[in-house]
């Protein structure tokens, strides 16, 4: 032990510094990672049990090593290149499209103090990152050079900029309530209870910033780009072994990013639901910030899974109507309106 | 102050590790016995006749240019919304108009059927 101590002070200053930084990202990564698996267990379950069928049972007790197994495999499966693709871009298509979905962890705090970049341009790194994830996606359909790859990503990325624009105009309605782009301090903008929080004036932002991040996201009921039934799999056809499995993680980092996005944006974050309530205020001050800001995320990764069991998919003229013509007038009237109640400091919110 | 982007910067580089490890992880694990029929592009079992990179819609191409005027939109709004509570009404009524402006565009656009997808 006192070996190790020896070694550590030995070290220079900055390299200590890094070593604790990666040591915290790992902190951050390896659970997310492990949420990733443990999500897609899920998913396949939850639209088991909704379709009145058990989901996988076979792999461990009740399939709990199911995604285990699934990882395995995948790294055992053959990379297939094809010929006609350019190599270099469609190598870097997935790594392209996972870098930014861990990335955006970066400056989200997980408590009032448990963050690791503190920064004070929170939101607007957060706005550059997830904006990365289409290039992953076209990059892919293009080096590919399939035809199905090609006309998924032209569909994806046409369907990801435009809700892009509404979901940056929800950002900018919580931007203008809080007052601030530090992530911290936006849920601390929201103190109080379950109706201080800023769901209620936001509602109808709250509303589209979560719809957009299903759309960003590619998943049901806005999944045209990888419509199985139509152009099989979309940007990702041709990817296969390790290369596919960096795409779906991508994918399902995002969706737990946007997850923990809204809770903390729009439903207060780590703060509690009954923070200053006479009786069921006290009785749960003993819950750590960290256990409510977890489980308001895992109710909108709930979401995310119920509605790709419930709603058929869209076409594709009615995904383009919905994110022009119907998120981002609604979202430009309500960036004035909230304005107005802050400059005029609507009382409960904004007082 | 710049010190706290530090840790930025190593996440972004790890994520790009991440990524990159377990391509290589799946390279060095995986067989490798490429063949010509698995090497072609997939088309349903077809062989494809021609490249892929054809003509595609010009819609495409219409809605990245409206997105970048509505993105350039966002990010100008973003230092806007920050200080709102102190510049009070004056400001509040700036962006109204600024607003009023991309939503004249807007309207014509819409008129003008750049956004029908039938």
């Amino acid at each position: 032990m006192g070996f190790f101590v020896d070694l550590w002070n030995a070290l220079p200053q900055d390299l200590q510094t890094v070593i604790w930084i990666l040591v915290r990202i790992v902190i951050i990564v390896a659970p997310l990672m492990l949420l990733v698996a443990y999500y897609t267990y899920a998913e396949r379950k939850i639209i088991g049990y909704m379709q009145v069928r058990i989901g996988p049972n076979r792999v461990g007790p009740r399939g709990w090593l199911q995604p285990i197994a699934d990882a395995v495999k995948l790294m055992f499966k053959e990379i297939v290149i094809p010929t006609g693709a350019n190599k270099f871009l469609f190598l870097m298509a997935p790594m392209l499209s996972i870098a930014p979905a861990l990335a955006a962890w970066a400056v989200f705090p997980f408590g009032p103090e448990m963050v690791l970049a503190n920064v004070n341009a929170g939101l607007l790194y957060i706005l550059a990152l997830t904006s990365m994830g289409v290039y992953g996606v076209i990059i892919a359909g293009w080096a590919s050079n399939s035809k199905y790859a090609f006309l998924g990503a032209m569909r994806s990325a046409a369907q990801i900029v435009s809700y892009e624009i509404a979901m940056g105009f929800a950002l900018v309605g919580v931007l203008v309530a809080a007052g601030s782009l530090n992530l911290v301090e936006i849920v601390e903008a929201q103190e109080g209870g379950i109706f201080h929080w800023f769901w209620l004036p936001l509602l109808p932002l709250f509303v589209i910033y979560f719809i957009s991040g299903v759309a960003e996201t590619n998943r049901a009921p806005f999944d045209v780009a990888e419509g199985e039934s139509e152009i099989v799999a979309g940007f990702h056809v041709d990817y296969s072994g390790m290369t596919f499995a960096v795409f779906f993680l991508a994918e399902y980092a995002n969706m737990i990013l946007i997850s923990a996005l809204t809770a903390l944006m729009f439903m207060g974050g780590w703060l509690s639901p009954f923070h200053g309530w006479p009786l069921l205020g006290p009785l749960f001050d003993w819950v750590p910030g960290f256990i409510w800001l977890v489980l308001k995320t895992f109710v909108f990764m709930f979401l995310f899974l119920w509605f790709r069991a419930t709603f058929p998919r869209f076409r594709y003229d009615q995904i383009m109507r919905l994110g022009w013509k119907v998120f981002i007038p609604i979202t430009i009237v309500w960036i004035l309106v909230v304005g107005l109640a802050v400059v005029y400091r609507l009382p409960w919110w904004f007082d | 102050m710049l010190e706290n982007y530090l840790p930025v910067l190593i996440f972004m580089a790890v994520g790009i590790v991440v990524g990159l490890a377990m391509i290589v992880l799946g390279f060095v694990l995986s067989p490798h016995r490429p063949d010509n029929e698995k090497l072609s592009p997939y088309e349903c079992g077809f062989e494809a006749f021609e490249d892929a990179r054809m003509k595609f819609d010009v819609r495409y191409y219409l809605v990245a240019i409206l997105f970048i005027i509505f993105d350039l939109e966002i990010a100008f709004l973003f230092p806007w919304a920050v200080v709102l509570d102190k510049l009070g009404v004056v400001g509040l009524v700036a962006m109204t108009l600024f607003l009023g402006i991309l939503v004249i565009g807007f309207i014509y656009e819409w008129k003008k059927g750049a956004l029908e997808w039938e």
